[in-house]
């Protein structure tokens, strides 16, 4: 099934302190900057990748074990984010 | 709502409804909720008894309100592992397992200015009309402009509260668009969301309206295609796409 980057707004909010969907990546593969939550996402899957909407190269791999999450972000030159957030 | 991880907790099934043959609203009492806003989710996991577990991310239908609960509409897939055990399985008084909200960027808030354009396919309705409800619970004044698509006039979500709310709540306005079969009378054949149809009952661009899209990825993709067609700046259409068209 696809999905986008909105689905991973749950995972990633166990790894960092803020959001993340509002986050601007930019693909290390194109160049194309956007939202995480326009990522692409397919399910079901061994773990979670977050493809470029532009490109569809991987910008964001995410694997969970019982006990461990492994994030791997080579996928993205740069991550933005806004300092203040409400939620 | 401070910035803190999250865990998962124990929601308790308070109440269920059905809104469609297929889609079931299910009211969740959940322990110390801190609120949410418009277009976020929860994830809710589900653990067989012999330790497989499923993982699958809801948007929430209602507005918060204080010592509110938070309901969920869960449309049935055919081939789902979760959304049969959610609509056909859980009754009242089951637990589940619920993570949230979550979600920060397809939301609607309510110091937002602008006027508003939901385009909704399907159960891609139900955060659209979170925003509705919140909306209508503030008493907002930003217009509100909702396009929603259904295959069938049995297949809409929230048909009767929709109805009510375009009457009661001043500056909402509603739209159908139906792709297999219209109701009596109704002044056009089935159709897909097209055009025309953005453009008679959209805003117009000058307008610079926020713009969330919300359905099946082939659905989100020809809205917000649109919408940037007829002039919509990109960065004002938020989309949520979700399964197989």
């Amino acid at each position: 099934m696809e999905l986008d980057g909105n689905s991973l707004a749950g995972d990633l909010r166990e790894v960092f302190a803020a959001d993340m969907t509002g986050v601007i990546f930019t693909c290390a593969g194109c160049g194309h900057a956007g939202a995480v939550a326009t990522l692409r996402v397919w399910e079901p899957a061994p773990g979670l990748v977050g493809r470029c909407p532009n490109c569809e190269d991987p910008v964001l791999r995410l694997v969970r074990t019982p006990d461990r999450v492994f994030l791997c972000l080579t996928g993205a030159t740069r991550l933005e984010m806004r300092l203040e957030t409400d939620t | 709502m401070k910035n803190r991880r999250i865990n998962w907790r124990v929601a308790t099934v308070a109440d269920a409804r059905w809104e469609t043959s297929s889609a079931r609203t299910l009211v969740l009492d959940v322990p110390d909720w801190p609120g949410h806003l418009p277009g976020q989710h929860v994830d809710i996991r589900l653990t067989a008894e012999d330790g497989y577990s499923a993982q699958r991310s809801y948007s929430i239908a209602s507005a918060w309100s204080e010592g509110g609960r938070v309901e969920l509409t869960v449309q049935r897939l055919a081939d789902g592992e979760v959304s049969p055990y959610l609509t056909d399985v859980v009754e009242k008084g089951d637990q589940l397992e619920l993570r949230g909200p979550v979600g920060g960027w397809f939301v609607w808030r309510e110091k937002q200015p602008a006027p508003v354009l939901l385009i909704g396919g399907g159960s891609g309705v139900v955060p659209l009309m979170a925003m509705i409800r919140a909306r209508g619970q503030v008493r907002g004044r930003q217009p509100f402009r909702l396009i929603y698509s259904v295959r069938t006039p049995e297949d809409a979500c929230y048909a009767d509260e929709l109805r009510r709310r375009v009457r009661d709540d001043p500056g909402l306005d509603v739209h159908f668009v139906y792709t297999r079969k219209a109701p009596e009378g109704w002044p056009v054949p089935p159709k897909r969301i097209d055009v025309a149809t953005i453009n008679s009952h959209g805003w117009p661009p000058d307008f610079q309206p926020d713009c969330f899209v919300c359905g099946p990825t082939s659905f989100v993709e020809t809205a917000a295609d649109i919408l940037v067609a007829l002039g919509h700046d990109p960065t004002k259409i938020r989309t949520e796409r979700f399964g197989g068209a």
